[in-house]
């Protein structure tokens, strides 16, 4: 009953979402507010219904309803609760249904947020958003249904592929889908400002805390899901240019060069077309990694030409919105007023160049990803694209990047100059020297590469905070009046500091790697292996019996200096059910690196283990913590929230010219 | 997000527990040639995985992979002959770094040109809005002067 239900819902949640697509349309385009009114409320309805859906698959996946063919597939009486929660979404049809929950969650959101933008850019966006929810909740209802039963109802599922039973299929899935779909809001607006055939500051500011939620949760998705893999696949890699991975690092690449060039447009209300462009680019790359990932397309060109029914489907809504959103761009972006002329030596200029170079890193991950993928399709000769590709060629984009950022924060609006930036950097870039050095000095020397890029690190943390430094500390002035001046600097000014700060911490981790130790051996117990500055000692090994799951464990402890300072447990699961078998790593944080134990095979001679001391590795994660934390500190900017001055309802309908809180352009 | 993979493909990524990442057992005990080896493995890729190399895979097939590099070098092979000796045998697929020929020239290439285009964009988006705003007119150039000097003397 309560799957029918939810299968029920999901329906109406269809018939809702046409009502939310065409009416609000219809009303921005007859100027008639009672049609436009009904937008939020059919918005507003979709989300319940999906929910309702959602609750329902839920309540069958805790109750292990065995009768609903997707709970058979993907789950099993004995897993814990949590993992037979989050076994909803480690699926084809629940994850999709998820990514539905997600848009008819922001379409909500729109319809609930007041003052954030005017009424007939709101209802066009709606419409846009209800679309996007029509498109996908087509797909559940007629080839992707979550809710079909099984005619012979087996005693026992078929259980979750062992290595998603963990924490991470908790966390990271849906961060990364509020930050994906968080995009096709953005998407949104720019469809109605393309339609509405205006675009000015007002959008800008709409748009931006939409932009800075996806973009917080995008970040958080990508970095949860690198240290998923990290923990789990057991071999201490974080990130390995998977074609999967890069589908979502090409949306952030995008959506961070939005962030700022929205910036520029509000500011200085310059560069819009291109912000349009490239809010229809970042949600064409969201929806580019739900095809890649969900349509098979990557295992081989082939599976994905014998299984077409879902992946052409996809396909399809790809190649619709996509085509749809650059076809509208095409035609009505020429109509949108142009403006803003600025130096080159700017705040603006430099994000100009910060766009440039995160979207050609953005288009590099594109060709790198896409390529092997196109020349197969065309000439049948397969390529591998990996790592040696994207140090050769994302890197050196990266490190450009780097450097711009502290030069960036320390050029002023309109006119800066180059000179003063460079003198109110030199303290940046003396400090950020010398800790270089002296870390360097410490590990005795280290890769070329490695030191630039712990130099640049330094460099953008050191600028973060000297960008709050510089503009509360003056010499001669009591600490107090600094502290206060820090404290009543607008939030989006710490906001920037601290996302650019975390940045900087990041790439230090990722710098820090090139001084990581491996050590491979075949220990005994009581025979210590070193790894780096530790010692390694098996002590211990037993079986267990856990849930549904049987665990062979090695238990090891760390020692330094002869003292043990860390217990740690290596072991392999074997999986019953699906007669399969995971590793788990042993990790064992100290300070901010980690010794991780990867157990191998045991033979005669005893148990082979790869052993690795990663120094600071944590800050990696940690970085990116704090860059999300600045988003978020960005969004709760007042500005923000005051939003748009709002119109009487009669000027509203007349859609009259609006004055933009548009500058002058300089000279 | 290699995890999220699994999800969405349905390949596992990791073994069944057979066999392992590079293992002690197969570490040669010469330490220079072995070095080279984790050098070369690391660039060939592991043909059942997604993306991973053969030096960091559970896969059967890599571990014959491995021990093909570690006996070629012990024969006496360069590092450039190891590699040969298994695109040879595998095709450029086996190359996690691409070779640069006609075939790859577009995938080399398309970063720069992508960043070449979009400078010259940059520029010319510059050089039309400079073109499109008109110059001050002498009357108002007069004026300005006025407005300026009448802030000069007031300061």
């Amino acid at each position: 009953m309560i799957v029918e239900i939810g299968h029920y819902a999901l329906v109406l949640a269809l018939a809702l979402s046409v009502i939310q697509t065409v009416l609000p349309f219809w009303g921005a385009r007859a100027r008639d507010a009672s049609l436009m009114g009904i937008g939020p409320v059919a918005a507003v309805g979709v989300f319940v219904c999906v929910a309702i859906a959602f609750g329902a698959l839920t309540w069958a996946y805790v109750t292990s309803d065995f009768t609903v063919r997707n709970v058979v597939e993907n789950s099993h009486s004995l897993k814990p609760l949590l993992f037979r929660i989050t076994g909803l979404w480690g699926n084809h049809e629940g994850s999709m249904l998820l990514w539905v929950l997600v848009v008819a969650l922001f379409g909500a959101l729109l319809a609930v947020a007041r003052n954030m933008a005017p009424g007939v850019l709101r209802a066009d966006a709606l419409a846009v958003q209800g679309l996007i929810s029509l498109a996908f909740l087509t797909f559940l209802v007629s080839v992707s249904n979550p809710f079909a039963r099984v005619a012979a109802p087996p005693a026992e599922g078929q259980d979750l592929n062992p290595i998603l039973q963990d924490i991470g299929l908790a966390i990271h899935p849906p961060l990364l889908y509020v930050g994906y779909v968080g995009f096709s809001l953005v998407f949104a607006f720019a469809a109605a400002a393309l339609i509405g055939g205006r675009i000015d500051a007002i959008w800008a500011r709409a748009v931006r805390p939409w932009c800075l939620i996806a973009w917080v949760f995008l970040t958080l998705g990508i970095a949860m899901g690198s240290y998923w893999a990290y923990y789990e696949l057991g071999w201490g890699g974080f990130w390995f240019w998977d074609p999967v991975e890069n589908a979502s690092f090409m949306p952030w690449l995008s959506g961070t060069a939005l962030l700022h060039s929205i910036l520029v447009m509000e500011k200085r209300d310059a560069l819009k077309v291109w912000t349009i462009l490239l809010a229809i680019m970042t949600f064409s790359l969201s929806l580019l990694g739900a095809f890649l990932v969900r349509s098979g397309v990557l295992t081989s060109v082939h599976t994905f030409a014998t299984d077409p029914g879902r992946g052409l489907f996809i396909l399809a809504i790809l190649v619709f919105f996509i085509g749809g959103g650059f076809a509208l761009f095409a035609w009505r972006a020429p109509l949108l007023k142009t403006g803003g002329l600025f130096a080159p030596i700017s705040r603006e200029g430099a994000l100009v160049v910060n766009n440039l170079l995160l979207a050609t890193a953005c288009a590099t991950v594109f060709i790198g990803t896409l390529y092997p993928l196109a020349l197969e399709g065309l000439t049948g000769d397969k390529i591998s694209v990996g790592p040696p590709f994207y140090d050769a060629t994302f890197v050196p984009l990266a490190m450009a990047l780097l450097l711009l950022i502290p030069f960036g924060q320390a050029l002023a609006w309109k006119r800066g100059d180059l000179a003063d930036a460079v003198s109110r950097l030199l303290f940046v870039m003396g400090v950020s020297i010398v800790v270089c050095l002296a870390i360097v000095f410490i590990q005795r020397g280290g890769p070329v590469l490695a030191v630039i890029g712990l130099w640049l690190g330094i460099f953008v943390f050191v600028g973060g905070a000297n960008e709050i430094l510089s503009r509360s500390w003056k010499r001669g002035v009591p600490l107090s009046v600094i502290l206060r001046r820090a404290a009543g600097l607008p939030r989006s000014a710490w906001g920037s500091a601290v996302a650019h700060a975390g940045v900087g911490v990041c790439v230090i981790g990722l710098a820090a790697q090139a001084w990581s130790i491996e050590t491979l051996a075949t220990v005994r117990p009581g025979q210590p292996a070193i790894v780096g500055p530790y010692e390694v000692v098996l002590t211990d090994s037993f079986s267990r019996q856990v849930a549904n799951y049987r665990e062979d464990v090695a238990r090891f402890h760390v020692l330094r200096g002869g003292a043990v300072i860390r217990t740690v447990d290596a072991s392999k699961r074997f999986f019953p059910a699906r007669n399969t078998s995971t590793t788990e790593a042993g990790i064992s944080t100290i300070g901010f690196g980690q010794v991780y134990v990867a157990p191998g095979d045991a033979g005669e001679h005893g148990l082979g283990v790869r052993l690795y001391w990663k120094p600071w590795v944590l800050l990696i994660w940690i970085g990116a913590i704090i860059a999300a934390i600045g988003g978020a500190l960005s969004f709760s900017d007042r500005r923000l929230r005051v939003g748009a001055p709002t119109r009487g309802r009669r000027k509203d309908m007349a859609a009259t010219n609006v004055p933009a809180i548009a500058t002058v352009a300089a000279q | 997000m290699l995890v999220a993979a699994v999800v969405g493909l349905g390949v596992l990524v990791a073994g069944a527990g057979v066999s392992h990442a590079l293992q002690p057992g197969e570490v040669l005990s010469d330490s220079k040639l072995e070095q080279r080896a984790r050098g070369i493995s690391l660039g060939l890729r592991c043909l059942v995985c997604q993306n991973q190399s053969i030096d960091d895979s559970d896969a059967q097939v890599a571990q014959d992979l491995r021990r093909v590099v570690r006996q070629r070098l012990v024969a006496g092979d360069s590092d450039a002959e190891v590699r040969a000796y298994i695109v040879d045998r595998y095709g450029d697929f086996v190359l996690l770094k691409p070779p640069f020929n006609a075939r790859t020239l577009l995938l080399w290439l398309g970063p720069v040109i992508v960043l070449l285009c979009g400078g010259a964009l940059v520029l010319w988006g510059r050089r039309r809005a400079r073109a499109g705003t008109p110059a001050l007119s002498a009357a108002e150039q007069a004026e300005l002067q006025k407005l300026l000097d009448d802030r000069e003397r007031r300061i």
